[in-house]
């Protein structure tokens, strides 16, 4: 694979797809001893390797990597199952972006596998892929000043569970009560990149 | 019987805003949690030093006013960073320098004189609960103890050695940024690029713990005609990040861990005390290194 540089002490290595995320991202935790990296932080597009001992040898072992190794099928994480009530304020208009009925919205959100590629937005805020291309969500013209914790939710290829109140302009299908965000837990995050993650009805 | 705490420290005044920092919570990235920590590091860590604590205890981190403190019990405290008038009970004391506080002595950490941000060390350390593994209070994701609010009253922990350091103090910071070129310098113009190394700009007065603004040429976008953003990617701190408006932001301790505007250059580490003492008003310059 192939990596830019970052400062003095950083790589960003650059991936095809949010697939092939998914399958760096792994590739790279696996080699978290020899990298010896502070962070390893996964993206849409990409993974940094922030704070490397020995930028140069992290290198090599990045180059060495290829894309047909990690494009694989997704990674063996854990797995989560999240109950939702899909009760969102947004179904509606889901369904409207799809051209479906909202009963058929969260048939596919139930039935769809994911895996979360990324976190980012706030701790905890994983972005979970698995949606077809076809069926990306716009996010809302205003974005709410306020999401509850718990809100399942919608937009562009991802669907993910706010961790905490926040503003956000996320479509909101649903809510669960299961906690994705407990700072005081090990580990902090239920839903880290690379959980497989299944919706549903609670 | 021992008390869970070798004392506390009563907030009196809590100026613009005072947050307990220590050196962050690294490692999170991955789960969208901030780096956070004190933004300039070598004043914390002095300050620690001079009050015999391990350099990385919770102090406090002043912006611009200043903070009024009382301390619940006889200690040490040194003032860092900023420099600033320091009093105890309305005596003139050292900044830069261990000094003795009786039990409930009122401590003033004044107005800042030159930079923005002075530490507070007390003996001990602030002994908050640490969230994943550190007490540093964090604007953006609201991780850790909030800013510090009039009455509050924060638990100290036991000293650690009962010699205090003595240490030069050191020279003020200078006003230039090294940048080491990339990830993404090739968004921007062979002229933005060019422009680049010695260019002035002016601290923005919405600088904050998230970022540091700054106003000036703006840095051109080579791909004008590409409508969408960069998909977002890891940020690392000092990253300088370039809205579509040009005008480049560094990204400081409490920035978010994604970001989707091109990283055209990254800080170098030992000029990220520049961005935590500049004043809005202030006039830095671009160095390329790399």
């Amino acid at each position: 694979m192939q990596a830019r540089r970052v400062g003095r002490d950083g790589l960003l290595v650059e991936c095809a797809s949010v697939t092939e995320v998914a399958g760096a991202y792994a590739a790279l935790r696996a080699r978290e001893a020899d990298l010896r990296a502070i962070d390893i932080v996964p993206a849409a597009r990409t993974v940094l390797l922030d704070g490397l001992a020995d930028r140069d040898a992290a290198l090599e072992l990045v180059v060495a990597l290829t894309p047909a190794r990690v494009d694989g099928p997704a990674p063996d994480g854990a797995e989560v199952e999240v109950p939702v009530r899909y009760d969102g304020p947004d179904l509606e208009e889901v369904a409207r972006q799809w051209q479906v009925t909202s009963a058929e919205v969260t048939r596919i959100h139930r039935e769809t596998e994911y895996v979360v590629a990324f976190c980012g937005f706030a701790p905890g805020f994983a972005y979970c892929t698995g949606l077809p291309a076809h069926l990306g969500v716009q996010r809302r013209q205003d974005p709410r000043p306020r999401v509850p914790a718990g809100a399942v939710a919608l937009a562009g290829e991802f669907t993910s569970v706010y961790p905490s109140s926040s503003p956000g302009g996320w479509q909101l299908i649903g809510s669960t009560a299961l906690p994705v965000w407990r700072p005081e837990a090990d580990p902090p995050a239920l839903l880290a990149p690379g959980t497989r993650v299944r919706f549903v009805d609670a | 019987m021992r008390e869970a705490h070798a004392g506390w420290l009563e907030v009196l005044d809590p100026g613009a805003l005072t947050t307990v920092q220590d050196l962050g919570r690294p490692g999170w990235a991955h789960l969208g949690v901030p780096r956070s920590g004190a933004l300039d590091q070598p004043a914390l860590r002095l300050a620690n030093r001079l009050v015999g604590n391990r350099e990385g205890a919770a102090c406090l981190e002043t912006t611009l006013t200043g903070a009024v403190l009382r301390s619940g019990a006889t200690t040490t405290l040194a003032v860092t960073g900023a420099g600033c008038g320091v009093r105890v009970d309305g005596r003139p004391a050292s900044w830069g320098a261990a000094v003795p506080v009786p039990a409930g002595a009122e401590v003033r950490v004044g107005p800042a004189l030159d930079g923005v941000r002075s530490y507070v060390a007390l003996a001990g350390g602030i002994d908050v609960a640490p969230v994943l593994g550190s007490r540093s209070s964090d604007v953006l994701s609201g991780l850790g103890p909030g800013p510090v609010a009039l009455g509050d009253r924060l638990p100290l922990g036991r000293p650690g050695r009962a010699s205090y350091g003595i240490e030069a103090v050191p020279v003020p910071r200078g006003d230039r940024l090294r940048i080491v070129l990339g990830p993404r310098a090739d968004w921007f113009t062979a002229a933005a690029l060019a422009g680049l190394d010695g260019a002035s700009y002016e601290v923005a007065a919405d600088s904050n713990r998230i970022g540091l603004r700054l106003t000036g040429l703006p840095i051109e976008r080579e791909r004008v005609e590409v409508p969408e953003e960069l998909p977002s990617e890891g940020m690392v701190l000092g990253a300088v990040q370039v809205p579509p408006s040009g005008q480049p932001v560094v990204f400081l301790h409490d920035h978010p861990t994604t970001g989707g505007y091109p990283v055209v250059g990254v800080l170098v580490d030992e000029d990220l005390p520049v961005c935590a003492q500049a004043r809005p008003g202030d006039r830095l310059t671009l160095r390329v290194v790399g």
